[in-house]
This record gives structure tokens, C-alpha cells and sequence, in this order.
């Protein structure tokens, strides 16, 4: 099949769809994936495709629905699990954490839990604070747990159909601001293999390393600050667990400068881990610190202006990256 | 012997050996070879044995920390379950999982949970995945007074009728969360009543009595089968503390002579009595679990230990990478190497 210009919600629907003709066992769960076609739209029209015996609308009862997702994901299906928002999690987590999981580990290898878990996250609709988190570092915590942060069209249908075939428990983060996102979809080729990240943008300055929706601000951002005549690269991790440490590494130890840019808090974050990996693999090869270009440390506000400046900007990292690269200190610097 | 003296005698001979295994339990702590204290009996509560013996072969189960007894009833190795226990390598989950954790996917034995009410929603999507292949199977969720007061509970009673699932909730009521009684911790003790509320079928049971309570059992399973989940709750007592090292400040003994009283063992053995076995043949029976549980106590202590390398196995499936560990890491950063 040849390539398709398409949006990141279709590339979603279409690898439920492909996933869910060729395996008969899976089956999707969730608040509203059925008549209403998901809160964001990416489940619609399954139910008259599929028929409510494999794409089941839940009551409000997320603890169950991601319980029942690994029970009968012990049992012979392979279920997708919703949560309407990442920001529900804290209702799941004994599910996802304590149960999904470590159950392989606890049972000895018997057996794994072989669900999805989709969910979406981030800002952008002044959603407000209970509605735009971006809470991966509390699920990349977890051993047992795979999880997937595509920021792709491509990415969008190739993760979650290979998500689709993994043994053990995925987490998989859409992100509401990305839905609309156009771009193409090969639904022969992913970019790369599962766990690799992709250099979206060849660069020899700086070696920016991002996912999800803030590959998009890095790349407008790299393309500020290739007209100010740094060459930026641009590192796409596309999964947190399993981490590609190894394109991250090449990329500073020629670089000799890295930037991680997350759209979650600071303090914490997954930005945190990344920075000190880097340190500790690179560390002979750095100029300068790792710069951290991440969410405020504050809750997800509603107000437009308050909510955009919550998180980095193409402007904010364009500034890092002019500061890391040649000392040009931005104008908000003492 | 009669049928029904056949059953019963059976029924005896399950909960014997639970309470004969509980005893091994307790002894593999006091000469220092368990894993750990986070060991909790279910002597008192050996009338479960009736709702083990009305499962089928094909049905499944999730149980809570205190579910030993269940596992010995549904057929487990006496020695691979007191290996589990000891951390052993030869144990049901290779020493990974441990009294409150261990399973076995061959006898239907989703996992025991140490989280309470952490097992019942897996219960409630086996049988989703039962229903939807049309398979003839049962799922039982196991727990206990304590979970009758977590809401993923609720939540699951509520998917299971609404979906007509084959799920049984089982209550096992032995009256103490931890050190809490349970009319400290729920204002209606009419746990049945809140079943019937979500539309499932609602049974108390004396848990002492365990015709009864298969009787009872096979009522429910039936019904679940023919994808009416029911729930039913067996009342009885904790005879012991909450896990080993629990004196049981919070309880007198004048409460306790009388729990202990209501035992269902000497129940079901006065039953037979009446009915006509003799002492000695039930003397000898006794005797016999002994000299098993015995042998698998010794077995279990004899066992290996397993290798440190094996603790990196098991996080995720075997094709996949393992984890790094620390010390590999440390060397790749740290050494001269490296640099």
C-alpha cells in the first residue's frame, strides 16, 4: 500500500482496525469507545464494524476497566483499555502498577498480561488542570511496564499496531493536541523499529531529545535556530520503556551539547532521568550541563496565556539552544 | 458410605489438609525458613474447601493474601506452595512471589493478591474473556470482610451483572481486617444486601458449616455458569492473628473461645461420627495428611535457594531484553574503560 496523507486520530483508527482483523481476541474497553466513538474521536464507528461484543462501553469505573483488562488479558484476549484522560490514572495505578504490571514477575514467568493501555495527555484545549497532565515519569517508574509516546502519524498507527503484538503490559500516550495533526502514513513501513528512537533532524551543534507533541515545537524550534546558524538535531525517542540510550548517546558525544524538552514538570520528570543518562554516558563529551526545557512546577491552568506559558514553546527552546550553542543569553536572563 | 457421607468425608479430608498445612506454615516461620513474616492463616476459615470442591476443572480463581487454604483445596503441591513460601527456586513462582503472591496457571490459580480487593476485577475479566469465547468456565474471586469495604468491589459487581458475566464474588468474612472487627468497620454488616443491590444473587452462609456452604456453592457456580454472577459471603472466625507475628491485642480471649468454638473442622468430624465413621478411621486419616504435609515441609526447607541472576528474569516476557543492572551500569559509566 502506498503512502497516505492523513491525521494522527485516523492513523490511530486505522491501527485498531488492521490490529482487530487480524486478531479475533482483541477487544476494546472503555468510557464511551463505543456509541459515542471516544471522547476524541478515535474509536468511532468501531462498534458497527466490530459490534459491541469487542468494542464494550464501561460504566465510570476506571479501576475495573483496567482490572478487567488484565484479567481477561490473562484469559485469552488481548484487551485495549481506554482512560479517557492520563489524568485518571490515579484511580488505576494499584491496576496498573501493583497488577498489571508485576504479575509476571510475581508469578514466576507463568504468564503475562498482554493489554494496551491507550490514554492521552497534555495540554492545549484549557482543559485545565485535572484534564492536561503529562504523568508519564509515574508510569516510566514502574518496572514491567512498556511505554509508548508517539508523536507521529506514522508513529501513531506503527506503535500502537506493534503495541498490539507485545506480550507485556503498554502504556500508550496519545496527546490531545496531536489528534489533528496531518501527516503521512505507510501503513508497509514504520520509521523505525520498536524501541528506537529516530533522528527527525540531522544536526551537529546541539542534540535536542524530545517525544510526543514537543518533537513538533523542537523542530519549529530547530528550524528558528538553524537561521541564527546553529545546526540543532532533533532525537524522536517515539518509547520511554524501552529507552534507546544508544541514539541518544552517538548523537552528544558529536553534538557535545544536549537539550531534553518535555511538556512535563520539571521537577520529577521524565527530563530528569534523561539529563542524568546523558551526563553519565557523556560525560567527557559535554561542553556544557544538560538543559532541561520542561513544564512548569505549577498545575495546568485554564486561562490561555497562563496554561501556553505552563509549558515550553518553540521560542523558549530556540532560546536554550542559542544560549547552550553560542552564550547568546536570552532577553530573560539576569 | 452414602453420598452424602462420601462428600462430607471429602470435604473433611480438604479442610484437614488445609488446617495440617497451615500448621507446616506457621512451623516454617518459628524455625526461621519462611521468606519473611507476611504470613497469613486461614485456619477457622476451612469451610472454603466447599466452594473449591463445587468448581470445575475448567473454572478459575484470584484470591486475596490469606489464601493458602483455598490453593491446597483446589490441589496444589504441598511442597511447591511451602517452597514458594520459603523463597525457594522450586516454588509455584520460583521465589519470586511468596505467600501473598502465588499462583498457578494449571490449576486455574489467577493470584493471590496482596493488595485488598486487588484480585477481584482480574476475576470479573476472566470471565469477560470466558464469555466471549464462549468457553464453559467460572471465575471465583476470593477475598475477604476487608475488601467488602474497597470500591473497585463495587465497581466489579456492577460490570459482572451488567454484563452477565460467569463471576462469583466469595466472601470470606472471619470478622477482622487486620486488627479491625468488622462492626468497626461497616455501619450494614448485611454484606448479601449489597450484592442484591447491584442485581447479582446475594447469600450469607455459615462458613462453619461447609455443606452447607457447597451446597450453597453449587447453587451460585451453577447460576454463574448460566451468566448470573451471584455473591456469597461465609461467616467465620480468624482463629489466629492477622499475619504470623500478630498476638491479637485487640481481641479478648473469651471472644476467641467462643470464634474458635465454631470450628468447622470438628463440625464436619462430629458430623460423620454421627453418621456412623469411626474415630480411628478419621484418626488415621489425620495422621496420614500429617506424615504428607510433614515431608512437604522437609521438602520445602531442603529446597534450593534461587540463583541472584534469576531476579532479572521475569519482568518482561523472556525474548526481551532484561533489565540493565546497576552494577553494569555503574561499570559501563565509572570504569576506566569506559573512558
Amino acid at each position: 500500500m502506498s503512502a497516505i496523507e492523513t491525521t494522527y486520530r485516523e492513523a490511530l483508527r486505522q491501527a485498531l482496525i488492521d490490529a482487530m482483523n487480524e486478531d479475533p481476541d482483541i477487544v476494546v474497553l472503555g468510557e464511551e469507545v463505543g456509541l459515542y466513538g471516544g471522547a476524541y474521536g478515535v474509536t468511532k464507528g468501531l462498534i458497527d464494524q466490530f459490534g459491541p461484543e469487542r468494542i464494550l462501553d464501561t460504566p465510570i469505573s476506571e479501576a475495573a476497566i483496567v482490572g478487567a483488562a488484565v484479567g481477561a488479558a490473562m484469559s485469552g484476549l488481548r484487551p485495549v483499555a481506554e482512560l479517557m484522560y492520563v489524568d485518571f490514572v490515579g484511580i488505576v495505578m494499584d491496576q496498573l502498577a501493583n497488577q498489571a504490571a508485576k504479575i509476571r514477575y510475581m508469578f514466576g514467568g507463568q504468564i503475562g498480561v498482554p493489554m494496551v493501555l491507550r490514554s492521552q495527555g497534555g495540554t492545549g484545549r484549557s482543559a485545565a488542570a485535572q484534564h492536561s497532565q503529562s504523568l508519564e515519569a509515574w508510569m516510566a517508574h514502574v518496572p514491567g511496564l512498556r511505554l509508548a509516546m508517539p508523536a507521529t502519524v506514522n508513529d501513531a498507527y506503527h506503535l500502537l499496531r506493534h503495541a498490539l503484538t507485545l506480550p507485556d503490559p503498554v502504556v500508550f500516550l496519545e496527546h490531545k493536541g496531536l489528534y489533528v495533526q496531518k501527516g503521512t502514513l505507510d501503513t508497509a513501513q514504520p520509521d523505525a523499529p520498536w524501541g528506537k528512537a529516530v533522528v527527525r533532524r540531522a544536526g551537529h551543534d546541539l542534540t535536542i531529545v524530545t517525544y510526543s507533541k514537543m518533537l513538533l515545537e523542537s523542530l519549529a524550534a530547530a528550524e528558528q535556530l538553524a537561521a541564527q546558524g546553529v545546526s540543532a538535531e532533533v532525537i524522536d525517542l517515539r518509547t520511554l520503556n524501552p529507552l534507546d540510550e544508544e541514539t541518544v548517546a552517538n548523537s552528544v558525544r558529536r553534538t557535545h551539547r544536549a537539550m531534553v524538552v518535555t511538556e512535563a514538570h520539571l521537577t520529577g520528570g521524565f527530563s530528569a532521568e534523561l539529563s542524568a543518562r546523558i551526563h553519565e554516558s557523556c560525560f567527557d563529551h559535554l561542553e556544557e550541563p544538560v538543559a532541561r526545557v520542561a513544564g512548569e512546577d505549577i498545575p495546568i491552568p485554564v486561562s490561555p496565556p497562563l496554561e501556553r506559558n505552563a509549558v515550553p514553546n518553540a521560542q523558549l527552546i530556540t532560546e536554550t539552544g542559542l544560549w547552550l550553542v553560542q552564550r547568546k543569553a536570552p532577553a530573560w536572563a539576569l | 458410605m452414602s453420598t452424602d457421607n462420601r462428600l462430607l468425608h471429602a470435604l473433611y479430608r480438604d479442610m484437614r489438609r488445609i488446617r495440617s498445612l497451615e500448621e507446616r506454615v506457621s512451623e516454617l516461620f518459628v524455625r526461621s525458613e519462611s521468606a519473611g513474616s507476611m504470613l497469613h492463616l486461614s485456619i477457622g476459615e476451612e469451610g472454603i474447601a466447599g466452594v473449591v470442591h463445587a468448581m470445575e476443572r475448567q473454572d478459575s480463581f484470584t484470591t486475596h493474601h490469606r489464601g493458602h487454604g483455598i490453593f491446597v483445596a483446589r490441589g496444589a503441591e504441598p511442597a511447591r506452595m511451602l517452597a514458594e513460601i520459603a523463597g525457594k527456586a522450586n516454588g509455584y513462582c520460583r521465589g519470586k512471589g511468596g505467600s501473598m503472591h502465588i499462583a498457578d496457571m494449571g490449576l486455574g490459580h489467577l493470584g493471590a493478591n496482596a493488595i485488598v480487593g486487588g484480585g477481584i476485577a482480574h476475576a470479573v475479566g476472566a470471565a469477560l474473556a470466558y464469555k466471549r469465547k464462549k468457553q464453559p468456565r467460572v471465575s471465583v474471586a476470593f477475598f475477604g470482610d476487608g475488601a467488602m469495604q474497597q470500591g473497585i468491589l463495587y465497581e466489579s459487581m456492577n460490570l459482572a451483572a451488567l454484563w452477565s458475566l460467569p463471576v462469583v464474588f466469595a466472601c470470606i468474612n472471619n470478622q477482622y481486617g487486620m486488627g479491625t472487627r468488622v462492626d468497626r468497620a461497616a455501619a450494614n454488616l448485611a454484606f448479601d444486601d449489597r450484592a442484591r443491590a447491584f442485581g447479582l444473587d446475594g447469600v450469607i452462609v455459615d462458613g462453619a458449616d461447609v455443606e452447607l456452604v457447597h451446597e450453597t456453592a453449587e447453587r451460585v457456580l451453577s447460576n454463574a455458569r448460566q451468566g448470573k454472577p451471584g455473591f456469597m459471603s461465609l461467616t467465620c472466625y480468624r482463629f489466629y492473628g492477622h499475619a504470623r507475628m500478630d498476638k491479637s491485642p485487640y481481641r479478648d480471649e473469651a471472644e476467641e473461645a467462643a470464634g474458635r468454638a465454631r470450628d468447622p473442622l470438628k463440625k464436619a468430624r462430629d458430623k460423620l461420627i454421627a453418621r456412623g465413621a469411626k474415630a480411628a478411621e478419621l484418626d488415621a486419616l489425620d495422621a496420614e495428611i500429617a506424615a504428607e504435609m510433614d515431608a512437604a515441609l522437609e521438602a520445602a526447607v531442603n529446597s534450593s535457594l534461587p540463583s541472584v541472576d534469576s531476579m532479572f528474569e521475569d519482568v518482561f516476557a523472556p525474548d526481551q531484553p532484561k533489565p540493565v543492572p546497576v552494577r553494569t551500569r555503574l561499570n559501563a559509566i565509572l570504569s576506566e574503560a569506559a573512558k
